[in-house]
Parts: C-alpha cells; structure tokens; sequence
C-alpha cells in the first residue's frame, strides 16, 4: 500500500510495520534469544492443591552432571513477594506471593524449587529428581462456600469490593417488581500463542542486570525487579522482543522472572527460561471466575430503578500483581450503558486453590456485562417487551452526556466522556439486517430448527492515564524514531505511531520507526495495557510530532529566509505554502544544520527533536454492540455461531484494519468464554484442562465471520484526535450476546446462566424441555 | 515438555523391527510411526520409553494396494493416504470421507493408519472403519506372523491383544460391494477434535430393503464396536427416517456409555443416538 505521509494517514488502513519481519520468519520472541554459556531453568511445581511443605531435597538433582545449582524458598527467602502494581488494598499485601512457595502450596503448579541446567532436556531430568514431600490439606475450590485459611488466621477472603450511589433501598421498596438472578462465568484466561519466557543476564564488568522477554509492563517490571534486588533502576534494564500476545496475562511480573534474573546475578551466567504449554496453562494468571447474585428493581414498564449486586470473585491461590483490581472492575463497570438511578455492589475476593488470578481483556467486563445483559433480558422478560426494546427504555441519551458515576476504578472517577448509545444500538441492527434476521428465524423455526438471536451493549474503558512521553528525533539521514514508553504484545503499536507521527510532523510512515519497550531508551513509561496505548501515546505522539514540526519549521525559515507560516514540511521535505519554488530542503538536512557545530543554533538544544507527555487523569469510554445469531441442533445441543456483528465506537479509528482485527479477534476469545474454554479441577483440586485437547480454544473453524462497524459517532472530548481505545471492545459482550441468543433459540427465556455452554448443557435444557 | 531421555532405533526391514522389538521391548521399547499420538505424550513424560524402533525408513511398509479381496494398508501409510479415494468402489470413497475428520492437515501427513489402531483411542475413526468393516490385522514377531480379526484385536481404553514384542505390519479391510451404501457421522465439540460420539454405517439395498448392514459405534464405549441390536433393527427394512431413529435408538440403549468429567452417560446415550441417525441419514444421500 502507499503509505506516503500526507494529511489523512490517521485513518488510513496502512499495512503494518510490524509485519515484515514476522512474514519473513525474522521474528525474534523469548525463545528466540540466546546469549553464549547460557543455562536452562526449570521450575519444579507443587502437583499439591494445598499442603504443608514437609521437605524438599535438591540432592538428587544437584548429584547429576551438568547440573549448576537448585533452589528452594530458603535459597531465596532474602526476595520479597511479588508486589501489585494495579488496584492495591494495603490488606492484600498479606496474600501475596513468594517467588518459591514458603511453607505451602496453594495451586498445582505453585513453584516450590527450580534448578538450572546445561540444557533445557538436563533441566527437565534434573527437576524430576528434586524430592517435595507435601502434607496434603483440604481445598477450597469455590469462592462463594465456606471461608478458609490463608495462614496464621488470616482468611481466604481476602478483601471486599464496596462501591455503589443513590438509594438502593428505597428504590427496591418501592419498585413494581423486583428482578433476581444468579449467575456464573467460567474460569478462563488469554491464551497466547507464545507461552512466557525469560532470559536473565548480568554483565559483571558495568554491574547491569538485563531480562529478556519482558512485555506489556517492561518499566514498572524493571522498577520492581531493581527494588527487590537492592539495585537502581539505572543499572536494570528490560527489553521486550516481538511478543505473540499478550491480553492481559502475558507481561506481568511472575515468580519465573524474578527468578531467572537472580539466577544470573547469582550465577553468574545467563540463565534461559521457556514456559511449555502445560506450565502455561497452570502457571500464567487465570481469570474471570465469578458468581452474582443480582437483583433489579423496576418499574412497570421496565425501566430499571436500582441494581443491587453481590458477587464472589475467584481469585485463585495468591493475589498477585493485579491486586483488586478485576473484581474492582467489575463492580465499577457493570452499570453500563444504562442509566442506573441507584447502584449497590459488594464483592468478595476470595482465595482458592487454584491457579492465581490477573486481568485478561476486558476485565471484570465480560463478567459484568454477562451479568448485567442477562439482567436487562431478565427485565424484558418480565414486562413481557423485546430485548432491543428495553435496551432502549434504560439506555442513557446522548443528552446527558458525560455522565459521572459516583463510582471511582483504577483511581479515576468514572466519567462517560460521550456517546450515543441509542444511534449506535440502531447501527448495529440495520447491519445485521435485524428485521430480516427475524423473518428467517420464524421461517427456519416452522422448518423445524432451534435458531435465534441475542443484543448485549456495553461501554468500555480505554486511556489508562496518569501520563505518557514520547521522545522523537530525525537523524541526519532524515529518519525519524519516535521513543515511547509503550510496549507491544502485537497490536500494531508500531504502525499507529508511526501514522500520528507521520501525519503530524509532515514525515514519510516509511521513514518513522518506533521505539517500545526498551527500558534504556525512554526513562519512564507505562506500557500496553488497558487500551491505553493509541490514547495516551498517541496523543503524546501527536504532540511531539507538532512541536518538532515547529521546531523544523522555525529552522528552515532561518536557512530559507522566509518565515515558518509560509512553510509547510510534506513527506519529510520542507515545502513553501506559496507554491514558489526555490532551494528545497529535507528534515535530515535541517537535523544536519542543527547538529552541535551544525550552522544552525535553532532553539539553543542542538538536534532536531522533541518530547512531549501526555498527562490525563480520566479514562475514555468507547462502547459497544453486540448482535449474535446461533443455532443449536435438537439431537446433539450442538451450538453454531451462525452471524456475529460487533459495533463500537471509538471516537476515531487510526487504522480502520487494525481495529476491525482487535475486534475480530476479541470476539474469537470471547466465544472461547461463552463455549469451549474452561479451567476445570476435580475435588482435590487437580486441573484438568493442562493441554490444548482438554482447553478446547475456538478455531477458525469454530469463529464465524464477524461483521464489524467501526463507528466514530462520538469523539472522546479528552484528548484532540478524539480516540478512544479499541482493544477490548471485541471481547467484552460475547458471554451476553450469546447466552441470549441460546435462550432465544431455545425458547427458554433465561436459561442460560452459566458460562461457558456446552452442548451438553443445551441437550440437558431441551431433554428437561420435552 | 522435553521428553525423557532415550535411544532410537532405525530399522530398515521387517525382519529387523521384529528383531529389533524382541530385543528392545522388554527393555521398554516401543514402536514409533507417525509420532503424532506418542510424541505428545512422550513430551508430557507420560510416557517415557527407554528405546524408541521407528518404523519410518522401513521399506515396504508404505504399500497400499488391493489384494484379492482386501485393501492392504502397510504400517507406513499416513491418514494422508486417503485424501483422495485409493481405490474405485463405495470403500475408497469411504475412506477419504472419513479421513477428512481425523485430527488436522500437518497430523493427517503425519500419523499412520497402523498406529491409529495400535494406539487404540475408543474414538479413533480408522478403529471405528476397522471395528465396522471387520478387518483383520496382520501381527508379526520374532515368534511368528498371526492374523487378528479386529474384534479380538481392540481391547478397551488404549489397549489391544499386540503383545509387546508384536508389530502390526498391515491392516485389511474387506473391499465393499459396488452398490453398498454408507453413511458416517461423528460429533465433537470443535472440528478436528477427537469424537465424543460417532458412527458409521454400511448396507446394502436388496429389492428396497436393507441387507448386511453393519452399524460401527466410537468413542461412546471403551472400544470401537458394531452394534448388532441396531443392525437387526435395519436388516430386512426399508430405509426410511422413522426406521434410522429406531436404530439410533436401538444403538443408545446397546451401549455401555463411557462417562468422564465432561460427559455424563446419559448424554453419550443422546449422541450415540443422534450420530447413528444421523450416519444413516448422510447413507441415503
Ligand atoms: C491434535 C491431535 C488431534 C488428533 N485427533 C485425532 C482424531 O480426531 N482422530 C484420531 O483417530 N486420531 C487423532 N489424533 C491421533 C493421530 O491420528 C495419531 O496419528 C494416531 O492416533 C497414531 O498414529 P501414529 O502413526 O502417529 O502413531 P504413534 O504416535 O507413532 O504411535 C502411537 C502408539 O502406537 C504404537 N504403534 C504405532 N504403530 C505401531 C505398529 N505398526 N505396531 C505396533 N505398535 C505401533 C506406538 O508404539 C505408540 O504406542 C490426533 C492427534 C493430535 C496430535
């Protein structure tokens, strides 16, 4: 594609940067990276549910020839726990987790020793030999049952979620009706397709400390890894290669990249880690588990007078780096779009032994939104009107926009910047073709089948602040790098960057590079997560990109003897607005001019570039529809996802394909929720899904076509471009929309309360049907 | 996900893998074909196999030809075989059918027709064409060759009459007469998933009504099987769709349901029912 820099590259379907090297097989992710003596770690992992550690024996592992050393919790007892770096609760700080579990194991795969070998086979082998001898203790699987212990009588809930506004009481003791349901969302989590990896070194001769590996979070990483170590931040360094996903779980600091860094401070060498598949899938954060208890009251024509929730939040064996804050999420955003007059939620994190928990896309909001989607359903049911038509009874107008909630998440008051909710509801229903689609679900129902359709709606939250910077500078060969503190887990970060910067300092997109996630090169930075990146390093961007035009401007006038207004800087070559022509010049050339001793003194600073931080203290809501079609087959419950339409507004689409593919693929993972992917155990606590036969992740086979409309009713007023993240908006409805559309099919308003749904639940509701 | 150590051997004869077996096997060794069934749980060190005999350069073993009245299916044959009919005639048309369901394209290239039925899977489809076609298996050792029919050749979950030192060198499969007619069906929750339930069914019509009809049930039970309660419903009738949900029905109630932590017996019954039905249905087409 032509990627010439001309005004309008921001909006433009560019073809990602990113994609060369990876198309050429030159990608370069953990496991790619490799560093001369390097040794292999293995972690030897608790296949305990719950036990006290009675002893564990490095002998046998250390007896075998290439063997270099093995640890356990005394070895490192000096490390403090993992610390939160989201949503903290002081009285969290108790449950947090050691780098090798203390005294006992809490989930099968709580790392209890790790050993370092000359070979990932050795390490292997190595590991097998250290001896765990555990007591087993009895397990709590089920976050709403009885309350345990964590230790020394601290208990496994571990903190309650209080948030709500208005009145709730007198709301429910007056309403016409009261609506209640319970509800669960099945235990599952993002599953890239690379699994973690970490690659410590330490160059003795400069006292630096490097990992390899990092994603997502490298500079909070290298900050805590620095403070847990006794180091500064200046001699730690992280860098992130190309990452195969990431959605929330894969960045977070675990105990493997503590380890590997001590490992290679200790001994001296650089020490590999590789996770596998099965440690994956029992290691890396799980998420999303959780039971409500939801109730509204309504009026007489359903419009929702108050919510009153209670939910239980399964939080696995430890609170780890998230913290609250999936729960605290979901609790904050499950009003939605509608206008809720009087709000009351409480959750309870609890502790079970399982997997430990973290946020994968769109957290605590697949969740709530199921909840409160199958409420609005509930509701509709209940006054006997349609799906769509209470939607559109409780939805907030644009007229009201920005609403504030008195509800307060991730440190911002929630604060709906815009929207129109009714207009986009309307545009994804015409680009289903709804009424159509009702006409052939009558006609395929009187021919026998179990078809039909569902709506979910939902706001999203996007442009984490507090801030952003970005640094960018021309070379003297009129290359432009932009340095951000960003990272990227594959989402194009690259290619939007370089098309804000393009656009706005008047470069070619061919001529930008971008800089993420290379804790030497930027001194702060927040990285991806939360959609946060083409809000806030964006528009840090853009503001680089104008002060650096100016910058380029003023210093061809000074050369060109013309004043900056009559200029203009068009594919990285300075240009007069007046057509004139005349001695041209090029950004490189004006760098060149500026350079110390350059006969240019420009601002003072010598060089061509600029830095600029985005600071923004409240987040942007993009939001959302979701309209699926499914059928379901009388003899087997099997469930088809015949159409599914996403529309989301986003304020502004910087690259339209880039969107459409975060749509898209969110909806894949959000129908791996609805219907295959679950995390199961037996009753001691065993997980059962530790392999892509039993963690059943949707297919292209599985995945419909998704139609997708990328609207830009309703610009964000916090930051210029109007943008609006898109990164979760693909995900966050699925669970709902299908779960209507099931009950529809079905003809059982309601039936679905659970996540995900297996053909064997449907054959169940239409056998107890019969 | 590394598996634990061992040595391979490479035989490159017939001779040589019996040998080979006779001397390795009681040492914990194991024949390796395709890989695609042992290697993962070689890489789970649920299996650890101190020698592994790889059949992959033996020559001969890739043969697939018809001999008399059989299809002959050497132990080096890959589900890729199949892909487009092998032979003329209602038994080759089956074969790419079902082949088609079986696992995905790189492990279709891969794994072998002999290793299906020697691994054993209760919801194999090459078990299940074995089980319904009544083949019979040719086993060979240091000791001597034997000809297994297939009924005593399945044993349950994972398990066959091969004894350690034994190598299945060739499955044969009863060609089919030109105008029998066959129908397969299987469920899983994602395409490519091994079956939670599947069927395949064959007949013949004499004067409009059916005759020798074999009904194969996988992945229901511990082994692949014909069910004759459902044969008997069929043989002597006339194909009609009241008639196939009484043979899915007689197939339900004939079977003992295998039950695990995903799947009740009762849902097995209802897919056992669906898929013969179903199988049927797809016979007619
Ligand atoms: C993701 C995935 C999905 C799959 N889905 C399906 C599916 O839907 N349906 C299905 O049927 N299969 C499926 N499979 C299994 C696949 O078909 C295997 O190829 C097959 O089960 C075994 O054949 P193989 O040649 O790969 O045997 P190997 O893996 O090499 O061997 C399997 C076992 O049989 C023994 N063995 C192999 N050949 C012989 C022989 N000639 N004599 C004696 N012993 C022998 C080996 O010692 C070993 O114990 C799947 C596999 C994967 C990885």
């Amino acid at each position: 594609m032509n990627a010439a820099a001309k005004p309008g590259l921001i909006g433009q379907s560019v073809t990602r940067k990113e994609d060369g090297p990876l198309l050429r097989g030159q990608g370069k992710f953990a496991a790619d990276i490799n560093f001369p003596n390097q040794l292999y770690m293995r972690v030897v992992r608790s296949t305990y549910a719950h036990g006290n550690i009675v002893s564990i024996d490095l002998a046998p592992a250390l007896a075998i020839t290439g063997v270099v050393a093995a640890w356990s919790f005394t070895d490192v007892a000096d490390i403090p726990p993992i610390d939160f770096r989201l949503t903290r609760l002081e009285q969290l700080a108790a449950y947090r987790q050691t780098i090798l579990a203390k005294d006992k194991v809490r989930y099968v795969g709580d790392p209890v020793a790790v050993v370092f070998a000359e070979d990932p086979y050795l390490a292997e082998d190595a590991a097998e030999h250290v001896v765990v001898e555990i007591e087993e203790l009895p397990v709590i699987l089920h976050a709403d049952g009885k309350i345990g212990e964590f230790r020394d009588g601290l208990p496994t809930e571990t903190a309650l979620i209080e948030k709500g506004y208005g009145d709730v009481d007198g709301a429910f003791a007056s309403a016409h009706a009261v609506v209640s349901l319970s509800l669960s969302i099945g235990r599952h989590s993002g599953v890239p397709m690379e699994t973690r990896g970490a690659i410590g070194r330490y160059i003795a001769e400069t006292d630096m400390l490097e990992m390899y590996g990092a994603a997502k979070v490298p500079h909070w990483n290298r900050d805590q890894l620095a403070k847990m170590f006794g180091r500064t931040a200046a001699n730690t360094n992280l860098f992130e290669g190309h990452v195969g996903g990431g959605f929330g779980i894969r960045g977070e600091m675990y105990p493997e990249d503590v380890l590997v860094c001590l490992a290679a401070l200790r001994l001296g060498r650089p020490v590999k880690w590789i996770e596998d598949r099965r440690e994956h899938l029992i290691a890396a954060n799980h998420s999303r588990q959780q039971t409500h208890h939801i109730r509204a009251a309504i009026d007489r024509d359903g419009n929702i007078l108050a919510i009153d929730n209670e939910f239980f939040h399964d939080q696995g064996g430890y609170m780890r780096t998230h913290a609250a804050t999936v729960p605290d999420l979901a609790a904050a955003m499950l009003p939605g779009p509608y206008r809720i007059p009087a709000y009351r939620v409480l959750g309870h994190i609890r502790l079970t032994n399982k997997t430990p928990g973290g946020t994968y896309r769109a957290p605590g909001r697949y969740e709530s939104t199921f909840v409160r989607e199958r409420l609005l359903d509930a509701v509709a049911a209940r006054v006997g009107i349609s799906g769509v038509e209470v939607r559109r009874r409780n939805l907030i107008a644009t007229s009201e926009m920005p609403v504030t909630r008195a509800l307060e998440t991730l440190g911002t008051d929630i604060v709906l910047d815009s929207g129109d909710y009714p207009k986009l509801l309307d545009k994804a229903l015409n680009g289903i073709g709804w009424d159509d689609l009702q006409t052939q679900i009558t006609s395929r129902r009187k021919a026998g089948e179990l078809v039909g359709s569902g709506v979910a709606m939902f706001v999203e939250k996007s442009g984490l602040g507090p801030f952003d910077d970005v640094r960018i500078n021309v070379g003297t060969d009129g290359l432009v790098e932009v340095v951000t503190g960003a990272a990227s887990v594959g989402q194009g970060v690259e290619t939007v960057i370089a098309q804000i910067c393009a656009e706005k300092l008047g470069a070619s997109y061919d001529n930008v590079s971008v800089i993420h996630g290379q804790t030497n090169r930027i001194a702060r930075g927040l990285g991806a997560f939360a959609s946060r990146v083409s809000v806030m390093t964006g528009e840090a961007t853009r503001q680089a990109a104008l002060k650096l035009r100016d910058k380029a401007l003023a210093a061809a006038a000074e050369l060109m003897q013309l004043t900056a207004d009559q200029l203009d800087v068009v594919d990285g070559e300075i240009v007069r607005l007046d057509g004139g022509t005349g001695p041209s010049m090029t950004l490189g050339e004006i760098a060149k001019a500026l350079e110390p001793g350059g006969n240019l003194v420009g601002d003072g600073e010598p060089g061509l570039f600029a830095e600029a931080s985005f600071e923004s203290k409240h987040m942007t809501y993009p939001y959302g529809v979701h309209v699926a079609f499914v059928s379901l087959a009388r003899d087997t419950g099997g469930i088809s996802v015949e159409r599914y339409l996403v529309a989301y507004d986003i304020g502004k689409a910087i690259n339209p394909m880039l969107v459409d593919g975060q749509i898209v693929g969110g909806v894949a993972q959000g129908i791996g929720g609805a219907l295959y992917e679950e995390f199961t155990y037996d009753d001691r606590g065993e997980p059962l899904a530790v392999t892509f036969a039993d963690y059943l992740m949707p297919t292209a086979r599985e995945v419909p076509d998704v139609e997708v409309i990328i609207s830009e009713d309703a610009p964000s007023p916090l930051n210029p471009m109007g943008l609006k993240g898109a990164g979760e908006g693909g995900t966050n409805a699925v669970g709902a929309a299908i779960a209507a559309a099931i009950d529809d099919a079905l003809g059982q308003p309601g039936a679905i309360t659970q996540l995900p749904v297996s053909p064997q639940h449907v054959k169940a509701l239409l056998n107890a049907k019969v | 996900m590394k598996p634990a150590p061992f040595t391979r051997h490479v035989p490159r004869t017939v001779d040589e893998v019996v040998s080979a077996l006779a001397e390795f096997a009681p040492l914990d060794g194991r024949i390796l074909a395709g890989g695609q069934s042992l290697v993962p749980i070689m890489a789970f060190r649920m299996a650890r196999p101190a020698h592994l005999i790889d059949i992959n350069e033996v020559e001969g073993l890739d043969r697939l030809a018809v001999d008399g009245d059989y299809l002959s299916i050497g132990a080096r044959v890959r589900h890729g075989a199949f892909h487009k009919p092998v032979i003329d005639g209602p038994l080759g048309k089956l074969l790419a059918f079902v082949v088609s369901h079986i696992a995905h394209y790189p492990i279709r290239m891969r794994g072998t027709f002999c290793g299906s039925l020697a691994h054993a899977d209760p919801a194999s489809e090459w078990c299940l064409v074995a089980a319904t076609l009544d083949a019979q298996l040719v086993v060979k050792s240091v000791r001597g060759d034997r000809i297994v029919d297939v009924t005593d050749f399945l044993e349950g979950i994972m398990s066959t009459s091969l004894a350690e030192d034994e190598f299945l060198a060739e499955a044969r499969l009863p060609l089919l007469p030109d105008d029998t007619k066959f129908g397969f069906y299987e469920f899983s929750r994602r395409a490519g998933d091994f079956a939670m339930s599947a069927a395949l069914v064959t007949y013949r019509l004499v004067d409009g009504v059916i005759t020798d009809a074999c009904v194969g049930i996988g992945g229901a039970e511990d082994r692949a099987r014909r069910i004759p309660e459902a044969e008997n419903v069929l043989n002597g009738q006339a194909p009609s769709p009241e008639l196939f949900v009484a043979a899915g029905e007689a197939a339900a109630t004939a079977i003992e349901p295998l039950e695990d932590a995903q799947t009740t017996a009762e849902y097995r019954r209802d897919l056992v029912r669906a898929v013969t039905r179903r199988a049927l249905e797809r016979s007619t087409q």
